[in-house]
């Protein structure tokens, strides 16, 4: 099962990831192949339609689970122990607009976070970024 | 295009915890306390193991795929490619002190009078240039099959990559700010995932030690896919949503330089057994 999700994203490797993207030397894509971890995959075109919650989980969107935990929600599976769990947002984050600004560019806060700067370099659109606020508010 | 990827770098803060003019062996030692300081019960010899030094589960599996690896027949293959005289009547072995036993462990070097940084493949490949035959592709399959090989005559062997004088002192920074410098669309450097985060899991990966990474290649990553260790960073590379540079590129020859000092008195083995 393991080794058939790997195949799938070696696959899918050879398409362009984004703006920063692969499509520099597409020969050398086929040379490097080999399975590479599944925890960020690639970017999907467009999300459009999809929930908070849908855009966090996905691999090629938020994949806020390859570092967060979600205690509250039983469908969080196998989240990695990078960051702290996210959990009692409104408690913590009685001003929305903090929450908004942590996903947007977590650097501000720590320059040494290992977080993404989902919205300064754009893995999200704003739009996908008010959806996640949203839902990680109601966690 | 290229201009998008350059923000993306600029925006990378290089690590400041590392002292200027701090000496390699400074360097080594420092990085390896930070591993200490999280894990006092990890032997450093075991860091070679990689991501499994974390996960027993793992460690078990990889021991009952190394006692038959399925990927033996590759190491053959490479043997025979060692073995087989140039057109010439030499060999490899007549390229390198000892038959080429322990000579892996002593590259990457800096080679004062070419400037630059020399790797195992590198003299490989210069091995064939002076005997007249054809450089082989830099991490090319052939070139990783012989290297399968070559590289088990040092098995056993300590890695030692020296940093002597200043030019090479300088490549060693060079490779050092390339493993600090945060990069690619989600900004991580090398040192995110393998420093600040080794021992951590990225989802259900565990993360490995940067020290040990460089004692056991190629790998044969799923049990027979050859991967090795530059077109590993080009895999971290892309991983990020960065734009990988080339196998063999003077940058990835410096990280080389760097990272593989990092490992420096570890016991070397190849070729190994990788997820
Ligand atoms: C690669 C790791 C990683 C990913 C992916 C990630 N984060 Fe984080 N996040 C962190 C770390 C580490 C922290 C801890 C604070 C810091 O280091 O800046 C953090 C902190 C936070 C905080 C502040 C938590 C608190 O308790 O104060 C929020 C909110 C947050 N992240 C939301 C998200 C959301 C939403 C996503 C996905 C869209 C996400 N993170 C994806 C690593 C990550
Ligand atoms: C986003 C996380 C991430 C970043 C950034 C990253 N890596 Fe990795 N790397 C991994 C994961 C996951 C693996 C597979 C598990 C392991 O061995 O740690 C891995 C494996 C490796 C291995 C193989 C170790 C072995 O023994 O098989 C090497 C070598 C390596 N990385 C070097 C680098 C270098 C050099 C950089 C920077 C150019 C880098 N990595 C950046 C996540 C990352």
């Amino acid at each position: 099962m393991r080794k058939q999700a790997r195949l799938l994203f070696a696959a899918v490797m050879g398409a362009s990831l984004s703006c920063a993207a692969l499509a520099a030397d597409e020969a050398k894509k086929e040379e490097i192949k080999a399975p590479a971890p599944l925890f960020f995959d690639k970017p999907k075109e467009e999300s459009t339609g999809m929930t908070g919650k849908q855009i966090a989980y996905d691999r090629r969107l938020g994949n806020c689970l390859a570092c967060h935990a979600m205690p509250s929600q039983a469908d969080a599976e196998m989240p990695g122990t990078i960051a702290p769990p996210l959990i009692s947002m409104q408690l913590r984050y009685p001003d929305k607009a903090k929450l908004r600004a942590q996903i947007w560019d977590a650097m501000v806060a720590n320059p040494k976070t290992s977080m993404p700067p989902f919205g300064k370099h754009k893995v999200l659109t704003e739009e996908e970024i008010d959806k996640v606020t949203e839902f990680v508010y109601s966690l | 295009m290229n201009k998008i990827i350059l923000a993306f770098v600029g925006a990378g803060l290089i690590a400041g915890s590392l002292a200027a003019n701090a000496s390699p062996e400074n360097d080594r030692k420092q990085i390896i306390n930070t591993y200490k300081k999280k894990y006092p019960k990890i032997k450093l010899d075991q860091y070679v193991y990689g991501a499994m030094i974390y996960d027993d589960g793992a460690l078990d599996q990889y021991k009952t795929i190394m006692d038959f690896p399925p990927f033996e027949g590759v190491i053959e293959e490479g043997k025979a490619m060692w073995e087989k005289p140039f057109a010439n009547g030499k060999t490899y072995a007549e390229c390198f002190p000892n038959g080429g036993k322990n000579a892996a462990g002593n590259y990457p070097q800096f080679d004062d009078k070419q400037g630059k940084v020399v790797t195992f493949e590198m003299a490989l490949n210069a091995c064939r240039e002076a005997n007249g035959e054809k450089a082989m592709e830099y991490s090319g399959k052939e070139i990783g099959k012989l290297t399968s090989y070559a590289r088990t005559l040092s098995d056993g062997m300590k890695m030692n990559v020296k940093v002597q004088g200043p030019a090479a002192q300088e490549a060693f920074e060079r490779g050092k700010n390339m493993f600090f410098q945060r990069r690619g669309q989600l900004n991580f450097s090398c040192a995110t995932c393998h420093m600040d985060n080794a021992g951590h899991r990225i989802r259900s990966e565990f993360l490995s030690p940067a020290v040990g990474h460089a004692t056991h290649w190629p790998v044969f990553r799923g049990g027979d896919n050859l991967v090795t260790l530059q077109q590993r960073y080009a895999q971290c590379f892309n991983q990020v949503r960065a734009v990988s540079l080339k196998p063999g590129s003077q940058e990835f020859n410096e990280l080389e330089y760097f990272h593989s000092y990092l490992s420096n008195g570890l016991p070397m083995k190849a070729s190994v057994f990788r997820k």
